[in-house]
């Protein structure tokens, strides 16, 4: 007989069965009666003789069935009922477990999805990122990124290793696309051969760029991103083999990536080939990070052994030029640390979402308190209901597992309706789209996540239904029939679980709110930095570049920047104008290379320190809002006479000379032909990393000079960040006017990141307020929670003990000792759950060590004001229930029972 | 023990009784209890009731089986009639226990060790 069959062929058994002791019980019961017993008397002796007539049905019944099973369905039924008898305690219920569960999944799928989860590359467990350390490169620890590769560690690397696959470098940029609607300035990735094949993801149309892309003066060839492809082509599949004006040049489209396709995380709109030209590599230039996939069985500890092997290979295949040692580098202790492209990816934000994780979990603990509070309180109600289910054979163990059913019913419920409020939050959160956050798009809502929340939820239910069960449904559960109705006053031990638990929410609170206190202080801390320019808000960047084969002649280039400045300044509501190289924060990759003064002498004359290097125009450092220390800033007249001249940063000066005075006139140089530049200004320290990381040393040069790059003829920035001050910064029409300014110079100039310097900053900061906004949420939350945890034990506590306080009154206690009396309770409370959060968050804000910035783990003022605001909240919490206590009136409570 | 006068069945041995009467002639459950007070002259204490569950033990291991009739009495019951694998059970049943209380009666005997 099949299951289902069975489940109604049984239904009918069940009825016959009751119609065949019903039948019995009659039948003797007449039998009775003809012997002479009356009716009653006969009813009463048949039911005495068959014993009990409903367990004998049961007992019949479980014959045929799967007892645990069914029991537990009767257990759920029963649960359901006794949750739908109490809406009011049922929907605050659910709502906490509800909102604790929503957070906690959105979060995870967070943390699933960024950390967790394998990149989006075949095999990417193979993929790693060349990244290497030079310890004895002085000037190069300032610089996070490492040591980047050099196009001839590339081949080198490429050519001999033993360990790779395949093995690539990159590099992102900009590029200006012409002649298909507007200009239009496009991101972009070059990229050596490797790179693609290492990541080895088919492209959606035509195919990758291949070895024989990447020849010097070869066929230009260029592939699409799927995004920029649908934007601007529509998805027409026919541009594959057309050409396109990349940077005024034109360029046959190959092939177009997948879709979400990102190289490592950049994303981007065409790929262009790096097409090095061998025979003019030098060692130097280490500007492109290196990827590369692993042979199948090689460790990272393996391979990074293998690029040791090639570093002299390295050294002995190239060369600085005529006269230098390519040996040298051997004093910079070059030493790869090769990284999983996953933690390249993911970078410094796990710290972040990890300690959100970790809050949002504590914030679950609390709500789950709570709850665990509202169901003592509800149980207490029920404690008749138990006993007389006790009594009537109920064994406690059936009486546990009743109550776990319910409770855990009630954390599955939650968790439904907290998945879809993570749901709510995923959807918000990519809305947003907070841009720091790598591998936004993948995030979702995926498997695990939801296996995550039904092991959540039923967790919770476990968490809140123990305490309850155990306490009121074991083995003692009948001594409830005895004392439940005319209670005696509330017994210490029938509080102390719930006494215990609105501790621990305020210890818990507290370590939650100490957590969103350091981030505040971080964050005033980070306020009060002084970034080196002023008034962000009012400051307007853009960049524009100007390619070569629009515009050769460097001269000409540096007049048409001019003329743009000139116009800019022009703008209604522009106070001044200036362009440089780079802004801080802007977080494009920093120029840096070994300066010279010509007052030091250095080893072998080509190890000077590295220093940071930047392209400023005149009026710049007025118009950023820098303030000049000393000296005075570049004029035009300096820049077009090419005279060699430089300014500094203060740190530099100091550094170098002890103070920035002593610095004016002094002489510095960045290749060995180059005429020393002479010190003619020196400038407030930048902070342009962001405002966490210290001032870099940087030097100042103009923006056309000989020796630019290296070689004797004069040459110019071609892609330059664009600065205006102006009140009227980031509106609408600014932005047109603006645009208009730089168009009437040239029309085939296009605008990129055109942004106010306060959106750069804030992106800076992002990392920090991302944290302070996730701990105050978590704060605020766990703070709320537990003030309505004290609220409800003592307010509880004092109705329970009404007629106990009557009686101290009754007795002459005045009503202010009664107040005392309840708000000591309160205060007892809070100052237990405040001593043990100190101890616990002395412990754990250690955990959060990297998000901190100016206030150390353990800051005296943090932990002392939010103790002291616990208090004070605990206090007013009781507050109510102790006015209530005091306003008992003797004779009224006495009665009242 | 509660009370030594008044002892339980062991398990197994209602259902066997049981048997044993639907062996000689199939009948319904109150009938099967009067046979059971009748023959046993009330040495044998049941509830009434407990003979239920122990029917229905029977009818899932398929050792009887049951249709709805009209008894002595006139009443529409349910008479239980044995199958033939219950005639099997009640055989090795009959003899195993058979077995047991020769055991059980000779250790209790008096005077033979």
């Amino acid at each position: 007989m099949s299951w289902f069959k069975r489940l109604f062929w049984r239904r009918r058994l069940f009825g016959e069965l009751s119609e065949e002791i019903q039948a019995h019980l009659e039948e003797k019961i007449e039998e009775l009666v003809a012997d002479g017993m009356s009716r009653k008397e006969a009813t009463a002796a048949a039911r005495r003789a068959f014993g009990n007539v409903t367990l004998t049905e049961e007992d019949s019944r479980n014959v045929w069935r799967w007892p645990s099973v069914e029991e537990l369905l009767a257990d759920i039924r029963y649960g359901l009922r006794a949750l739908r008898h109490n809406p009011m305690f049922t929907a605050v219920a659910l709502l906490t477990i509800a909102i604790g569960i929503g957070a906690n999944t959105a979060v995870f799928s967070v943390v699933n999805c960024v950390l967790l989860k394998p990149l989006n590359y075949p095999n990417a467990e193979q993929l790693v990122s060349l990244h290497q350390i030079a310890p004895g490169a002085p000037g190069l620890a300032d610089f996070e990124s490492g040591l980047h590769l050099s196009p001839s560690m590339y081949f080198t690397y490429a050519e001999h290793n033993r360990a790779f696959q395949s093995l690539g470098v990159w590099d992102t940029g900009t590029a200006s696309v012409t002649g298909v609607a507007e200009p239009e300035q496009v991101r972009t990735v070059e990229v050596s051969d490797g790179v693609l094949q290492a990541l080895d993801v088919p492209p959606a149309v035509g195919r990758w760029l291949s070895e024989a892309d990447q020849v010097p003066r070869g066929p230009q060839r260029v592939m699409l991103s799927y995004g920029y492809w649908q934007r601007r082509f529509g998805g027409d599949q026919s541009i594959v083999g057309h050409n396109i004006t990349v940077d005024a040049r034109p360029r046959e489209v190959v092939g177009v990536t997948h879709k979400g396709f990102r190289l490592v995380d950049t994303d981007f709109d065409v790929i262009v080939p790096l097409a090095f030209d061998r025979r003019n590599l030098i060692l130097a230039g280490f500007g492109f990070e290196g990827v590369a996939r692993l042979k199948p069985g090689f460790t990272i500890a393996e391979a990074n052994a293998d690029l040791t092997r090639m570093l002299p290979i390295w050294m002995d295949s190239w060369t600085n030029g005529p006269g230098t040692n390519p040996h040298f580098y051997e004093a910079w202790k070059i030493t790869p640390m090769i990284r999983p492209l996953k933690r390249e990816v993911i970078g410094n934000v796990s710290d972040v979402l990890w300690v959100v994780m970790g809050t949002i979990g504590l914030v679950m603990l609390v709500a789950c308190a709570n709850v665990t509070n509202l169901l003592l309180v509800r149980i207490e109600a029920r404690q008749q209901e138990l006993a007389v289910r006790a009594a009537l054979g109920a064994g406690w163990g059936r009486m546990v597992r009743g109550l776990l059913v319910e409770s855990v019913m009630l954390g599955l419920m939650g968790g439904a309706l907290g998945a879809a409020f993570a749901y709510a939050g995923v959807r918000l959160l990519l809305a947003i789209g907070p841009t720091n956050l790598p591998r936004l798009s993948e995030i979702s809502l995926d498997a695990r996540t939801l296996g995550f929340t039904v092991l959540l939820a039923v967790l919770s239910g476990l968490f809140l239904g123990l305490i309850p069960a155990l306490k009121y449904a074991g083995p003692r559960a009948s001594l409830a029939l005895r004392s439940g109705g005319r209670a005696a006053s509330a017994s210490r031990e029938r509080h102390r679980a719930r006494n215990i638990l609105v501790v621990g929410q305020v210890a818990m609170a507290l370590v939650l709110l100490v957590s969103a206190g350091l981030m505040i202080r971080t964050f005033r801390a980070l306020r009060t930095v002084d970034p080196g320019f002023t008034d962000p808000q009012h400051l307007q960047v853009m960049r524009i570049s100007i390619p070569g084969a629009l515009v050769a002649e460097p001269e000409r280039v540096l007049r048409i920047q001019n003329e743009i400045l000139e116009k800019l300044a022009a703008t209604p509501g522009v106070t001044s104008a200036g362009l440089v190289s780079e802004m801080p924060m802007e977080g494009f990759d920093s120029d840096w290379d070994c300066i010279f003064a010509q007052d030091k002498t250095y080893p072998d004359n080509v190890m000077a320190p590295l220093y940071l290097y930047k392209y400023i125009s005149p009026g710049f450092v007025q118009t950023a809002g820098t303030r000049l220390i000393a000296g005075r800033e570049f004029t035009w007249s300096d820049v077009y006479g090419l005279r060699p001249v430089v300014m500094i940063s203060e740190n530099l000066a100091r550094e170098m000379w002890g103070t920035p005075l002593a610095a004016l006139g002094k002489q510095l140089r960045e290749f060995p032909k180059m005429p020393w530049h002479e010190v003619i200004g020196v400038v407030q320290d930048v902070r342009e990393r962001g405002v966490q990381d210290k001032a870099p040393e940087i030097v100042y040069w103009p923006p056309m000079m000989e020796y630019l790059f290296g070689t004797k003829a004069a040459q110019t920035v071609r892609t330059e960040t664009f600065v205006a001050r102006s009140e009227r910064a980031g509106t609408e029409a600014f932005l047109n006017e603006v645009q208009q300014a730089v168009w009437s110079v040239n029309s085939n100039l296009p605008l990129a990141s055109v942004r106010t310097m306060q959106e750069v900053y804030d992106k800076s900061v992002a990392r920090t307020s991302f944290t302070l906004v996730m701990l105050g949420i978590a704060g605020a939350m766990a703070l709320v929670l537990g003030i309505i945890g004290i609220y409800g034990v003592i307010s509880y506590t004092v109705s329970q003990r009404k007629r106990e306080i009557g009686i101290r009154l009754a007795l002459g206690a005045q009503s202010g000792d009664v107040f005392r009396m309840v708000l000591r309770q309160g205060a007892k409370m809070a100052l237990g759950g405040v001593a043990i959060g100190i101890g616990a968050a002395l412990g754990l804000t250690g955990l959060m060590r990297s998000l901190l910035f100016g206030v150390t783990t353990r800051d005296p003022m943090t932990f002392a004001a939010v103790a002291a605001l616990l208090i004070l909240i605990s206090l007013l919490a009781s507050y109510i229930p102790a006015r209530r206590a005091m306003l008992v009136d003797p004779m009224v409570a006495l009665r009242y029972e | 023990m509660k009370k030594t006068v008044q002892r339980d069945l062991f398990p197994g041995a209602l259902e066997m009784m049981i048997l044993r009467i639907l062996s000689r002639q199939p009948s319904h459950g109150y009938a099967l209890v009067q046979h059971i007070k009748r023959t046993s002259h009330d040495l044998l204490q049941i509830e009434e009731g407990s003979l239920y569950p122990a029917l229905q033990r029977l009818l899932k291991a398929e050792l009887v089986k049951a249709e709805w009739g009209i008894s002595s009495t006139n009443r529409r019951v349910r008479i239980y009639k044995l199958t033939r694998a219950g005639a099997k059970h009640l055989e090795v049943e009959v003899s195993s226990f058979e077995r047991m209380l020769e055991g059980i009666t000779r250790v209790l005997a008096p005077g033979e060790s």
